[in-house]
């Protein structure tokens, strides 16, 4: 267990080295809160666009909205946080052969690698959040009481994620450096399905059980029944009550895990016998 | 020992550097062919993320039709002392057929503008990472040193680059449009198609020719260049306005005009205000939303090509001198 917990130590702090340390603290900070809020603002003005000419506006929805697209950046971070751990070691950086065969555990590696990636876009979703409360007049609210219950989904969601990612990652594995769209797209299913920026509602009924089947969608909803409550946004997930939703998503990061480290093998055995493990893709 | 003599004449410059575009250009065309998994990843999977964007303008669309029909949900909105005059005017526009589909057409015409700017993204993540990125990314993996040495010009290098970015984004490019007509079901009303692939090659041309630039650019910023292009998508997704009218920004007080303006330096944002026009009609959300009429556009978009390639060649010319007097062209990891 040391050695696990000594290895992702060390990775962590090597993420964190590798995603700083090529600038200056303040152009970090400034980098790190302009994509995010920039990603909100795309929100935003469609928002705007929609209300100008539509004579109409839709505060509930909006809210919905922004806190859903505020937490997506944990999705997107985290994901991308794993799965470009591989591809970087071995396409750019090409220390993969070094980190591999070295007497440490490489899932646990990748995780610690990951560990930055989920620093720094926790601290972009309090930014956003708090702009949106600060100038765009996001309505929100948070009892004392519902706290442990958003931290609990907070945990229970990235280690979701986590599972996710490393499932990527094993894929990743095996593909070619140009399929960093891989690491687009998974987000992209799970900004479709997961009622993160619209209610599921909106989704043909095939979507909609899609969305049910994915544990985030029930990470959002907990996260915004609780950070918005009395919307009046339909969230079809209304029969859930706060501690069923905790338990479905503990069994899903479970089950998750399972499923990444059989992944992970894999995908880790295809290309050790393909001859893949560091391999470079230079077109 | 026999000496080869070589030629210098401009018919052979000028085949040599031809074929140097079609040699670089050969790889990502024929490479990603080899390795058909990225159709899958490239094209299908960020459809995913341009249908989120789709959704949002339907679920936005029913909504405003729902609480304008709905008495208790009009009666919600009227009880709002903030939103009551919008309220209000909702709840006209609802009683009036015409007004309905007036809503209609809007939440079609904004899906259809996120189509076509889903395309753009494709292009433009392709400038971003594989021409901006590219040259840094060859100094990485030590083919930079190669080309350097090689007869042919760097120009011709960068547009061989740009020819294959091209043909591959172009198919990501077509399947996002092609999902857009047919799972979305956006209609498009094209008027005038000669203008409108104008405005499309020479928005690419322009695109590719900022790439080109920035390949120097990039090789200079040295390991900050990852992270330029990282910080390059979503802020140039807004202010260039791929998931709305760009026009929406100058609805802002204040600041809204600048962005727009600002934003217009990255031509495809310039190119998607014209390609929305010509695609929708202009008079397509009353005709408030655009930014110039589409002369003017494709004649900044003229103008911009011709800087970006020019600026180009003198950014690479200036890459090498400087190359050759401080000795790191091949120092990698800096």
């Amino acid at each position: 267990m040391s050695t696990y917990w000594r290895t992702f130590k060390v990775a962590a702090w090597l993420g964190w080295e590798m995603d700083s340390n090529w600038t200056e603290p303040w152009l970090f900070v400034l980098y790190s809160i302009l994509k995010p809020v920039a990603g909100a603002f795309i929100l935003v003005l469609m928002y705007v666009v929609f209300a100008t000419i539509g004579n109409t506006e839709d505060p509930s929805m909006f809210a919905y909205m922004y806190v859903g697209n505020a937490f997506f950046i944990f999705v997107a971070s985290t994901l991308f946080g794993t799965f470009q751990v591989i591809q970087s070691d071995r396409e750019w950086y090409q220390t993969i052969r070094y980190v591999y065969i070295s007497p440490i555990s490489y899932y646990v590696y990748i995780l610690g690698r990951a560990a930055s990636k989920v620093a720094v876009a926790t601290f972009a979703v309090v930014v956003t959040l708090a702009f949106g409360i600060a100038f765009l007049g996001v309505e929100m609210g948070l009892s004392l009481a519902d706290v442990p219950v958003l931290v609990a989904a907070f945990v229970l969601g990235i280690a979701v994620l986590l599972a996710i990612g490393i499932c990527l990652g094993g894929i990743s594995f095996l593909t070619a450096k140009h399929v960093h769209g891989l690491a687009e797209g998974i987000p992209g299913l799970f900004y479709v399905f997961c009622g993160v920026l619209f209610p599921l509602s909106a989704l043909p009924e095939w979507g909609r059980s899609v969305g049910q089947a994915i544990p985030l969608t029930y990470w959002f909803d907990l996260t915004r029944r609780i950070l918005v409550p009395g919307t009046s946004i339909d969230r079809t997930l209304n029969a859930y009550d706060d501690l069923t939703i905790l338990l479905l998503l503990f069994a899903s990061s479970l089950v998750f895990f399972a499923l990444s480290v059989i992944i992970f093998r894999i995908g880790e055995y295809v290309a050790r016998k393909a001859g893949k493990i560091d391999m470079t893709t230079s077109y | 020992m026999t000496e080869v003599a070589r030629r210098t004449d401009l018919r052979a410059r000028i085949s040599l550097n031809l074929r140097a575009v079609v040699g670089r250009a050969y790889p990502r065309v024929i490479g990603a062919n080899r390795e058909p998994s990225w159709i899958f990843f490239e094209a299908f999977l960020p459809l995913l993320g341009i249908a989120a964007y789709v959704f949002i303008y339907q679920a936005l669309g029913e909504r405003a039709l729902a609480n304008a029909t709905d008495p208790a949900k009009v009666a919600e909105i009227q009880a709002n002392t903030i939103y009551q005059a919008l309220g209000e005017r909702a709840l006209a526009n609802a009683t009036d057929p015409a007004k309905v589909a007036e809503i209609q057409a809007n939440t079609n015409a904004l899906i259809a503008s996120v189509v076509l700017g889903g395309t753009m993204v494709a292009f433009w993540l392709n400038v971003l990472w594989s021409m901006a990125s590219q040259l840094y990314w060859e100094k990485e993996i030590g083919n930079l040193q190669l080309y350097m040495m090689a007869p042919m010009s760097r120009m011709a290098l960068l547009g061989g680059m740009a020819l294959g970015g091209m043909f591959m984004t172009s198919v990501r490019a077509v399947s996002t449009l092609a999902a857009g007509v047919l799972v979305f079901g956006v209609v498009y009303r094209i008027v005038d198609p000669l203008t409108l692939l104008a405005v499309f090659f020479v928005t690419l041309i322009a695109l590719y020719g900022m790439g080109m630039m920035f390949a120097s650019l990039y090789l200079l910023w040295g390991r900050e260049a990852w992270h330029l292009s990282a910080l390059m998508e979503e802020p140039i997704f807004f202010a260039s306005g791929f998931y709305f009218p760009i026009g929406g920004l100058t609805r802002v007080p204040v600041w809204g005009s600048a962005v727009a303006i600002a934003g217009s330096f990255i031509p495809a944002g310039l190119g998607l205000d014209a390609m929305r026009q010509l695609a929708l009609g202009p008079t397509a959300f009353g005709g408030q939303m655009w930014l110039f009429s589409v002369d003017v556009e494709l004649a900044i978009l003229l103008v911009l090509a011709v800087v970006f390639l020019v600026l180009a060649r003198y950014a690479l010319a200036y890459l090498e001198v400087l190359a050759k007097r401080e000795g790191k062209l091949t120092s990698r990891h800096q």
